[in-house]
């Protein structure tokens, strides 16, 4: 099995025998974060630029790190502090990046479909960090990298993914990557934050936490998006903490081996409690970690696999 | 192209024996066998690392600690060879600070694959030595890399190749001589 493709812009086209052999790799990749000295020369001489047009610590961080203990040189570009403000596109943008001989963007933008739109415009390799409201693929692989380290298979998992599923890339990639390695994903969380066509992708849709937790081998708790709530998706952040936060008290009804993700940033005390967050069944802190080794996997790969397109 | 079998060189007997002898030498030019490590370079060379820690603890009475390592990320061919070869883990559960090292090979041919070995080790610690055990040494060195223990010196021409089978991989202790030819 070879992944030959030059771009990671979704889940959603991924074969499963390319996830796995992602997977297959991040654990070789797990290895070398465990080291004392982090380093191999594998990507020397490769220069990986992180073009982030939405805030960003963790994504970028852990891209910035694999690249680096990959041995690539790295360059952040956030453009708050760029020539964006001054007016310049993400063509312009992305050509200029491609004409400095960047091997490989990583991209995070604010538009569904910015990832797909540079693929076809640079020649450089495009991994998608977050697009809109679109896909998020590596988050997914690293969390599915996360379970398959405490499940030997997702074959038959029944997974929550609880929360703002309209705003959710996280929510997207993962119902495409779960499903593809063979776990049932149902959506949890209010009406108003579940998309409208949302049947048409391989899920089920549940509106009551209370009387489905039970049934969930896995609950991923998506962040509440303060940031984009400023059409009033619910009532009160108070009414969706009764309903849809996840504390103690609510976790007692779950699976007594229930695993509890979440992408981060955490907003304590709202979609999740404190004691929860660092309680005895969250992997919360493990996807972080597991983070940096699936992004190794996915720039050597992608540098390595001579892909067409 | 086809692979023809042209002579075995090791049959399952002269196998044993060779593991033997080489891990008598091992001994005998380590006084201090509480500081020898060893270390299998995947695929071959892990098998033969864990039969030469195995004959030495039996001449010792002592526990060897054995390591995998795999070089692929050292490589400096990763682009010119087949497209992206798989990367598998690296097992080096033990400190190799102020150790010496016994890397464990099949074939030495090249030199190259023990390049990138030793590249990887020391990005793990200072081990006070390195040395090279191989079951096989069949010349053409490409960079300034000799073994220090040698099973068998075998002189082969380049169109030639070294088939090493091993029970644990391939079902069988023999080594042969193979040439590469049109049908």
């Amino acid at each position: 099995m070879v992944l030959k493709r030059r771009h990671l812009l979704g889940i959603q086209d991924l074969k499963v025998e390319e996830m796995e052999l992602i997977l297959y790799q991040a654990k070789a990749f797990k290895e070398i974060t465990q080291r004392r000295i982090k380093k191999v020369p594998t990507l020397r001489g490769q220069t990986v630029v992180n073009l982030f047009y939405e805030p960003s610590t963790r994504t970028r961080t852990s891209f910035e790190l694999a690249a680096k203990w990959l041995s690539a040189d790295v360059v952040n570009i956030s453009t708050s502090t760029s020539s964006v403000v001054k007016g310049e596109s993400l063509r312009d943008m992305a050509k200029t990046i491609e004409a400095m001989q960047a091997d490989t963007i990583i991209l995070r933008h604010g538009q569904s479909g910015a990832p797909h739109l540079l693929s076809n415009l640079v020649s450089s390799s495009i991994v998608n960090a977050g697009d809109g409201s679109h896909e998020h693929p590596t988050q997914s692989l690293l969390d599915i990298f996360t379970l398959l380290e405490h499940r030997p298979t997702l074959n038959g998992l029944v997974v929550g993914i609880v929360g703002d599923i309209l705003h959710s890339r996280v929510a997207r990639s993962n119902i495409w990557g779960l499903t593809k390695m063979g776990a049932k994903v149902v959506v949890v969380g209010p009406p108003t934050l579940i998309p409208v066509e949302i049947e048409r992708i391989p899920v089920e849709v549940a509106y009551d936490l209370d009387k489905t937790i039970e049934r969930f081998d896995v609950l991923m708790i998506l962040r509440i998006q303060l940031e984009r709530q400023q059409s009033n998706f619910f009532p009160s952040i108070n009414e969706y903490v009764k309903f849809y936060g996840l504390n103690n008290e609510r976790l007692k009804r779950a699976k007594e081996d229930v695993l509890i993700m979440h992408p981060g940033p955490i907003n304590r005390g709202i979609e999740i409690a404190p004691e929860v967050a660092d309680g005895p069944h969250s992997v919360i802190t493990d996807q972080v970690t597991n983070g940096i080794a699936v992004r190794m996997a996915v720039l050597y790969l992608l540098a390595t696999g001579w892909g067409e397109g | 192209m086809k692979l023809f079998k042209k002579a075995e060189v090791i049959d399952e007997k002269d196998m044993a024996r060779t593991i033997s002898r080489l891990a008598h030498e091992i001994v005998e030019a380590n006084k201090k066998v509480e500081e020898l490590v060893i270390v299998g370079i995947r695929s071959r060379g892990v098998p033969l690392a864990k039969r030469i820690a195995q004959r030495i603890s039996e001449i010792e009475n002592r526990e060897i600690p054995v390591g995998i390592l795999d070089i692929t990320l050292y490589r400096d061919d990763l682009t010119l060879i087949a497209p992206q070869p798989i990367v598998r883990e690296t097992q080096i559960p033990f400190d190799i600070d102020e150790k010496t090292i016994i890397l464990v090979d099949d074939v030495l041919y090249t030199g190259r694959t023990v390049r990138s070995a030793l590249n990887a080790l020391i990005d793990f610690g200072r081990p006070h030595a390195m040395h090279l055990a191989v079951l096989i040494d069949r010349g053409h060195r490409e960079l300034p890399i000799r073994a220090d223990y040698v099973g068998k010196s075998i002189p082969t021409s380049k169109h030639e190749t070294i088939e090493v089978r091993l029970k644990e991989t391939d079902g069988a202790d023999e080594v042969l001589i193979c040439e590469l030819k049109e049908r």
